[in-house]
């Protein structure tokens, strides 16, 4: 089921993540997915998230939809020129994968791989480009396929960038791009993600707010240090480091910012970071 | 030596879009060699510039534009034009525009695409600053090249991934190109700029056939040879 079906006027979309193992052990993945199975719309399947190499999105995202999970295969630019990219979007389509998600993926000196060469060929806009081309049945260099992939392309935007405006034209030019939706960067601060929800008022897509589980406060120090674009703000770290539950408090915020984002966009996008068996609760405690 | 050659003329005249008075800069050093900024080439430019109804508020041909210094020192006789002008066409290699870039407070456009750098980086040393892509953005970015300023190479505006304007990659030393870019851009009132896309780049010119690399030092050589 494409992402962009189930935008519906009632309709408040769920999306959670699934990242692929450091190995070929996927048991704890697919565990930590069976928990959200039926409970989320759809799961992010993350590509060499942090430039760490692991298991693919592409299998991964495999493995999901033979699971009956709903998977959205991310792709970076990091690791692939354009020929090894457009053929990945005709694999996924092959293997009946609907969703992907385009980015422009991690700088390799953040991972494991530090001496790696970086490709960055094309870029999150040239990338959704290219899938749209696709799509239309030619590839980037205008050759003509034998039969055409159908892919719904999702894209990433920073609402807590400073300064923002470069990331909203650059918004913009994905969607002329051909993104027909977007997930965002982890929000905490209600109030901006407000403001920047107006700031896009006149841009007609669907948007699903990020939410990463707070864990910890020391959790949210390290994110406000090293993590472009999260701000997790002072009252929350002190509701964290003063808690004497730690998952209930983690539950309480999450279900909170839930319940805002249901006013202010068409979804949200949440990355448990192995917390997936507190997520049903978040939910329902969102009345979701 | 920093191997150049012009833009077609359809792609510089679209990038003076709105402008009418143009100042011409060339160059007496690699682009003079090049065939695309000598005082010959400045000429034809003047000539074609005024073919498509523009006024050339004056020219000249420096030495050295890669040197931000000479560029300052040799413009101040020309003040008075460069201040009439809507905005300055530089004809010489990448590090030249962005050298002029940083030191004029106008609109600057590149009148040529940088093939190879033949062993050098100009004499604005600090740092590389043409990527010498054969495909001059600098239109579009304000005068910061993106190919070298951003540790990426993007070409359609920033990542997610830089914090207080620093690049996520060695933020102590590497600032985030693109919010470069961003400033220069809203400093000069061309924040339009952003909204175009770019089509992915052409890496077949990163390797440029011989005819491109003839310049007047390659054909020296090849005399003597």
């Amino acid at each position: 089921m494409k992402l962009t079906e189930l935008f519906t006027d009632s309709g408040f979309v769920i999306t959670s993540e699934a990242g692929p193992p450091k190995g070929v052990d996927t048991t704890r993945m697919l565990e930590e997915v069976d928990l959200l199975l039926g409970k989320v719309d759809a799961f992010n399947v993350t590509d060499q998230q942090s430039s760490v190499m692991r298991l693919g999105s592409l299998a991964v995202s495999l493995l999901l939809k033979q699971r009956g999970a709903e998977p959205i295969f991310q792709l970076t630019c990091r690791d692939r020129n354009r020929i090894a990219l457009q053929s990945d979007l005709l694999s996924a389509h092959v293997l009946g994968i609907e969703n992907i998600l385009c980015l422009t993926g991690d700088y390799v000196s953040l991972g494991d791989h530090p001496d790696a060469k970086p490709v960055f060929d094309l870029d999150s806009v040239s990338l959704i480009q290219a899938a749209r081309e696709l799509c239309e049945g030619h590839d980037l260099a205008g050759k003509e396929l034998l039969g055409k992939p159908d892919l719904c392309i999702g894209a990433v935007v920073s609402p807590g960038a400073e300064p923002l405006e470069p990331q909203i034209f650059k918004m913009e030019n994905k969607m002329r791009a051909g993104a027909q939706f977007f997930q965002t960067q982890a929000v905490y601060d209600l109030d901006q993600f407000a403001e920047f929800m107006k700031q896009i008022d006149h841009l007609d897509v669907p948007v699903l707010g990020g939410i990463i589980l707070l864990k910890s406060a020391g959790m949210a120090r390290f994110m406000n240090r090293n993590v472009a674009g999260v701000h997790v703000p002072e009252h929350l770290i002190n509701s964290m480091e003063q808690t004497k539950d730690k998952v209930a408090t983690s539950v309480e915020i999450a279900a909170e910012l839930v319940k805002g984002m249901r006013d202010l966009c068409q979804g949200v996008h949440i990355m448990a970071l192995g917390w997936e068996k507190w997520v049903p609760n978040v939910l329902e405690d969102a009345g979701l | 030596m920093l191997v150049s050659e012009q833009k077609p003329l359809d792609e510089i005249l679209h990038s003076l879009d709105g402008e009418n008075a143009i100042f011409l800069l060339g160059c007496q050093g690699c682009a003079e060699a090049s065939h695309t900024g000598g005082e010959e080439e400045v000429l034809a430019m003047k000539a074609s510039l005024e073919d498509a109804g523009k006024t050339v508020s004056g020219w000249t041909v420096l030495d050295f534009l890669c040197q931000k210094a000479l560029v300052k020192t040799g413009l101040q006789a020309f003040k008075a034009q460069v201040l009439a002008s809507d905005s300055l066409l530089v004809m010489c290699c990448g590090v030249g525009v962005q050298a002029t870039a940083a030191v004029v407070d106008k609109t600057i456009h590149p009148a040529c695409n940088t093939l190879s750098m033949g062993g050098a980086q100009g004499e604005w040393r600090g740092s590389e600053r043409c990527g010498e892509c054969g495909e001059c953005l600098l239109d579009y970015t304000g005068g910061i090249c993106p190919i070298t300023a951003c540790t990426k190479s993007l070409i359609n505006g920033p990542c997610g991934g830089a914090r207080d304007g620093r690049c996520e990659h060695q933020p102590e030393v590497r600032p985030c190109g693109w919010h470069l870019i961003y400033e220069r851009l809203q400093e000069r009132g061309r924040l339009d700029k952003l909204r175009e896309i770019h089509m992915p780049r052409d890496h077949a010119k990163a390797e440029p056939p011989k005819a491109l690399r003839s310049t007047k030092f390659w054909a020296l050589e090849q005399a003597e040879e």
